[in-house]
């Protein structure tokens, strides 16, 4: 293939495109296809051809169209009209009554002039929802691996690095690490052999960013893979996804077979002297294979398990050669950033935090979802703007970033703008992105009780602190939750989370003690509140302490 | 390789740039506490005990597996550093079933030395009475999963040294628990040479041998470094040599 070839395929594609009246696209993600969107288009395709119009009206299964809630969803192109909870008879009624008389099923009509859609700004998600995930030919057609052209055919390995660092781009796994920098790095490390891995092993509860971007566009994310390995001079690729996304394997699978038999993956890149091959390994679902030691021995075949750092992945990586690990949303920024320039990409967000960021929403708000919004953006839009607020009668109470290791922001800090920064000013972080929202009816002790229970189980049992220290922690929420925990008991869970976070060896551990603490900042009545006075003399060692520090 | 000097508790001290943090601090007589850690194999950075504070990072680092850099300065034994040293061990107590009166090898055990070494008088945890297994099935020694802390030397001294890999980790977290060959009786095991090195690395009554009354075992660590430096280095070390 070469950058002509790509050029008449695009248009190939786009003029197969425009010879159709209408297109409708259903949604064949995850949380679509778990209420029933494959019986919807089963219903499409047949009314299609009843109606004798299968060749004029294509019916294109894409990726998340983002209002996951209100779920079977079907758009239809060109007018951009959307339906909510489709099934077979409302399939029926849009083909009928939109299709063939131009009049709207009303009752089904999404109002795609609601802040949810206005309010948000797409890049990663540019084509989730427009165009068939399992087509090479929908990618390529929508400016796909026109990146990866213009960096094999146009530009030398520092200047794609000099691009992205002037981007502004930073890791979207959570720790907001600058993206050139890294890429920066594993090119400097001198080996003959490099590898490019990318972290697709969501696991925060509540998060599904990832698994939408991988069903939704896949390809995108083999091209910014792609760019990265040509960027640091990698051969190989690895994409760690987990085995609790079915879906994305599957149509990753598919994306990487079609991207090799149009020569897009594989050797001599576009007539050039760069090859990169991408396999998948699957991991078996361990929260802690998203930690990038670890992710790196699972996929090595051993115990995922971490080990500390320094060495970084970026000096020692997989089988000890330097290697490259971003999360899915990265790579998938890569493209459009060299489509369209570092300077457009670093003028959107703030200038610490260019870009956007994808969340998952969900909880108690009424827009349960995928959204993609600029970064800075105020934590108030995306919950009441984009998410619609709490349900009926109940009020907001806190919404919890960055997971497990994240922490929760109460209505004070409601105007905060969401970049990393702002978020580590109140106890939280980015994280991957997962957004839990809690309302009136939540509390906030069973919120960290959830969160620890969750390290307990993920915990991979190598550091002493997290191993024992996270079930000390959970013991001490438990007793204080059910109502028998003393002040002591409170000082000593205090006194274990700051331990554990300051001397567990990964990030799991390190980070296990947040919701506690975040709770304990804004919601230190609701823990004051449970607990038993303290009969008698009281004869703990602590009982000193805990009067000076409460 | 290059000599590198640092300052370890106020202490100027020098060090080669392949030696650790723990290596260099030993040779001078600096005291760390370590249970993970035994010279002569790889260190994994688990228990947390060796951590110490460096100047300029936000981090604590294992002392085990951090390597020196010119004028880097380092702190042992902080208050903090002893406060979160102390709660490890409480943990540890706290976790397995550690009966020193009825042990091997009461008076000769690491953790009980460690207990002391880091003032740990009393327990605030609620203990976890966790069910575990003893196998007596080698016709020589016996693991005792009640006392076992973890620190996978016997794993790593099997498959670094003896080169047979008998044991490994198998479950997550708190459930974790040393098992041998494909998770069979110890002594089903096709691999096991009986070396007896896991024994004698181990620093508590997990690995014993039979016959041993209650406090009669003593575990000697000595012979690792002997192998270790007759492999490397093709030199006999003293074995008598009363060094640490």
């Amino acid at each position: 293939m070469t950058v002509e070839d790509l050029k008449e395929l695009a248009e190939q594609e786009q003029e197969r495109q425009r010879q159709f009246t209408h297109r409708i696209f259903y949604c064949s993600a995850a949380g679509c296809a778990s209420c029933g969107s494959s019986g919807v288009r089963n219903a499409l395709l047949k009314a299609l051809k009843e109606k004798g119009i299968e060749k004029e009206v294509s019916a294109v299964g894409t990726g998340c169209m983002g209002l996951c809630g209100e779920g079977p969803l079907v758009r239809i192109a060109p007018d951009g009209t959307m339906y909510q909870h489709v099934d077979e008879a409302v399939a029926q009624k849009i083909v009928d009554r939109h299709i063939l008389n131009g009049e709207k099923v009303s009752e089904n009509l999404v109002d795609t002039s609601s802040p949810f859609f206005s309010s948000q700004f797409k890049i990663v998600l540019e084509n989730c929802g427009s165009i068939d995930s399992e087509n090479i030919n929908e990618y390529i057609a929508a400016e796909g691996y026109a990146s990866l052209a213009k960096v094999v055919t146009e530009m030398a390995p520092g200047e794609v690095i000099d691009e992205i660092r002037k981007s502004g781009l930073r890791g979207r796994g959570g720790a907001g690490y600058p993206t050139g920098l890294k890429w920066g790095i594993v090119r400097k490390a001198a080996s003959e052999q490099k590898y490019v891995v990318c972290n697709a092993d969501e696991g925060d509860p509540g998060a599904f960013m990832d698994r939408s971007v991988l069903e939704g566009d896949p390809h995108r994310v083999l091209e910014g893979m792609a760019i990265a390995g040509y960027s640091v001079g990698a051969n190989q690729g690895y994409i760690y996804v987990r085995a609790e996304y079915p879906l994305a394997i599957e149509r990753l699978r598919l994306a990487i077979k079609h991207a090799e038999k149009q020569g897009l993956l594989g050797n001599r890149i576009f007539e050039s002297g760069f090859n990169f091959r991408i396999d998948l390994r699957i991991g078996a679902g361990a929260f802690v294979c998203g930690e990038e030691t670890a992710l790196i021995r699972s996929i090595e075949g051993k115990r995922g398990r971490p080990r500390p750092r320094p060495p970084y992945p970026a000096e020692r990586g997989l089988w000890g050669s330097p290697t490259l690990i971003n999360n899915v949303e990265t790579f998938a920024n890569i493209a459009p950033i060299i489509r369209r320039g570092s300077a457009w990409f670093a003028g959107i967000g703030t200038p610490k935090s260019a870009g956007t960021k994808v969340f998952a929403l969900a909880g108690k708000i009424r827009n349960t979802g995928l959204i993609e919004v600029p970064m800075g953006i105020p934590l108030r839009r995306i919950i009441f703007d984009i998410g619609g607020g709490t349900p009926e009668g109940t009020e907001f109470k806190a919404a919890q970033t960055g997971g497990p290791s994240g922490g929760c922001i109460p209505t004070e800090h409601l105007d905060l703008p969401v970049d990393y920064e702002s978020l580590t000013t109140v106890g939280s972080f980015m994280g991957s992105g997962g957004l839990i929202v809690m309302d009136s009816t939540s509390k906030m002790v069973e919120v960290a009780k959830y969160f620890m229970d969750f390290c307990v189980d993920e915990s991979c049992g190598k550091c002493i602190p997290c191993r024992v220290g996270t079930v000390q922690l959970y013991n001490l929420l438990d007793k204080i939750s059910r109502g028998e925990g003393t002040v002591d008991d409170l000082a000593l869970l205090q006194e274990l989370g700051t331990m554990v976070k300051e001397t567990s060896l990964c990030g799991l551990g390190q980070g296990a003690p947040n919701p506690i603490f975040s709770t304990l900042r804004f919601f230190r009545q609701e823990y004051e509140s449970l607990l038993r006075p303290v009969e008698g003399f009281v004869a703990s060692p602590n009982a000193q302490k805990t009067t000076t520090n409460a | 390789m290059a000599i590198l000097t640092l300052t370890i508790d106020g202490e100027q001290v020098s060090g080669k740039d392949d030696e650790s943090i723990l290596e260099i601090a030993r040779q001078h007589g600096i005291h760390i506490p370590t249970l993970c850690y035994i010279d002569g194999l790889a260190a994994v950075g688990s228990c947390r005990l060796c951590l110490v504070e460096i100047e300029g990072s936000p981090k604590l680092a294992p002392a085990c597996t951090t390597k020196p850099q010119e004028g880097m300065v380092v702190r042992t034994a902080t208050e903090r550093l002893q406060r979160h040293r102390r709660m490890i061990v409480e943990l540890l107590a706290s976790e397995g079933n550690h009966q020193c009166a009825v042990c091997v090898v009461n008076n000769h055990c690491e953790l009980q030395n460690l207990a002391y070494d880091v003032g740990l008088t009393y327990v605030r945890f609620p203990y976890l009475f966790p069910k575990k297994t003893l196998d007596a099935s080698h016709k020589d020694f016996i693991i005792d999963r009640n006392r076992c802390v973890l620190c996978t030397r016997c794993l790593r001294v099997c498959y670094e040294v003896e080169g047979a890999h008998v044991w490994d980790v198998a479950g997550r977290g708190i459930n974790c628990e040393i098992i041998s060959g494909l998770n069979q009786p110890w002594g089903d095991s096709d691999t096991c040479t009986s070396c007896g090195k896991c024994v004698l690395v181990c620093p508590t009554g997990a690995l014993i041998e039979k016959g041993e009354a209650v406090a009669e075992m003593e575990k000697k660590t000595d012979f690792l470094r002997f192998i270790v430096t007759a492999r490397k280095k093709k030199e006999w070390i003293n074995m008598d040599s009363d060094e640490e």
